[in-house]
């Protein structure tokens, strides 16, 4: 199996903020492709939002399958457009907290369609507001994935949010 | 008034370019925040009916949360 990370790129958000994190350019000449991000929303009327993940710039033909947990409840969820890929905190939740998320994109410049996964836990350092997530999801479409952008639902990621690409090969 | 901006990284150069939106981008983060607005208060309307329900059964049965755990516990 493909067991050897190496970095493609990587971004921390500046003072001002954005709206999107865009890999663009991804070389084909990797196995799989894996996210891993710290990330923050700046919406002040949420608690925790979703981190909306889209390849090739499409946001349609996403069948999203995810299991949560609150914290005081656990439940289930169906989705068939790009949002949630992932959570994060927001505005609501203790200042200077961010959610650590993985996402794995196997055979991603493959002929097929393209599967994910996603690991994200958006933690409060208290006892409400914190949201675990297990998402798998299914991009109906061949193309090989050339780029990734990963998009707060709602808001805009915080100054100190940080994505990091990397390729993972067979060695 | 500064555009809010995106982050697009060219990961065969490694360039990193920070790039206003456009007034069209704009408009449909308006929209997409607008449309996530509705949705949470959807979601917020439909727990407080349910909290809402919980409230009257229990007031029917004269008992409260706390007593209802305590008999099923």
């Amino acid at each position: 199996m493909a067991n050897t990370f190496e970095l493609i790129a990587s971004s921390t958000v500046g003072a001002g903020g954005a709206s999107s994190i865009d890999f663009t350019s991804i070389p084909s000449t990797y196995t799989d492709l894996a996210i891993k991000y710290s990330l923050r929303s700046s919406s002040t009327t949420d608690d925790y939002l979703g981190v909306k993940l889209s390849f090739n710039s499409s946001t349609t033909s996403f069948t999203i399958r995810q299991l949560y947990g609150t914290g005081s409840t656990a439940g289930s969820g169906n989705y068939s457009t790009n949002n949630p890929s992932g959570y994060m905190q927001a505005g609501l939740t203790t200042a200077s907290t961010f959610a650590s998320g993985d996402i794995y994109i196997p055979n991603y410049a493959g002929s097929t369609n393209k599967s994910f996964s996603t690991d994200s836990v958006a933690e409060n350092n208290a006892a409400t507001a914190n949201f675990l997530s297990l998402l798998a999801g299914l991009w109906s479409n061949t193309a090989a994935i050339t780029s990734i952008s990963l998009t707060p639902a709602t808001g805009n990621f915080v100054q100190y949010s940080t994505a990091y690409l990397y390729g993972v090969i067979k060695s | 008034m500064t555009k809010p901006t995106r982050i697009e990284i060219n990961c065969e150069t490694g360039e990193e370019t920070i790039i206003e939106l456009t007034d069209a981008e704009i408009a449909e983060l308006a929209y997409q925040a607008e449309l996530a607005a509705e949705k949470k208060a959807e979601d917020d309307a439909a727990k407080a009916a349910i909290e809402a329900k919980k409230q009257e059964v229990l007031a029917k049965l004269g008992l409260t949360a706390d007593e209802v755990a305590a008999l099923l516990a």
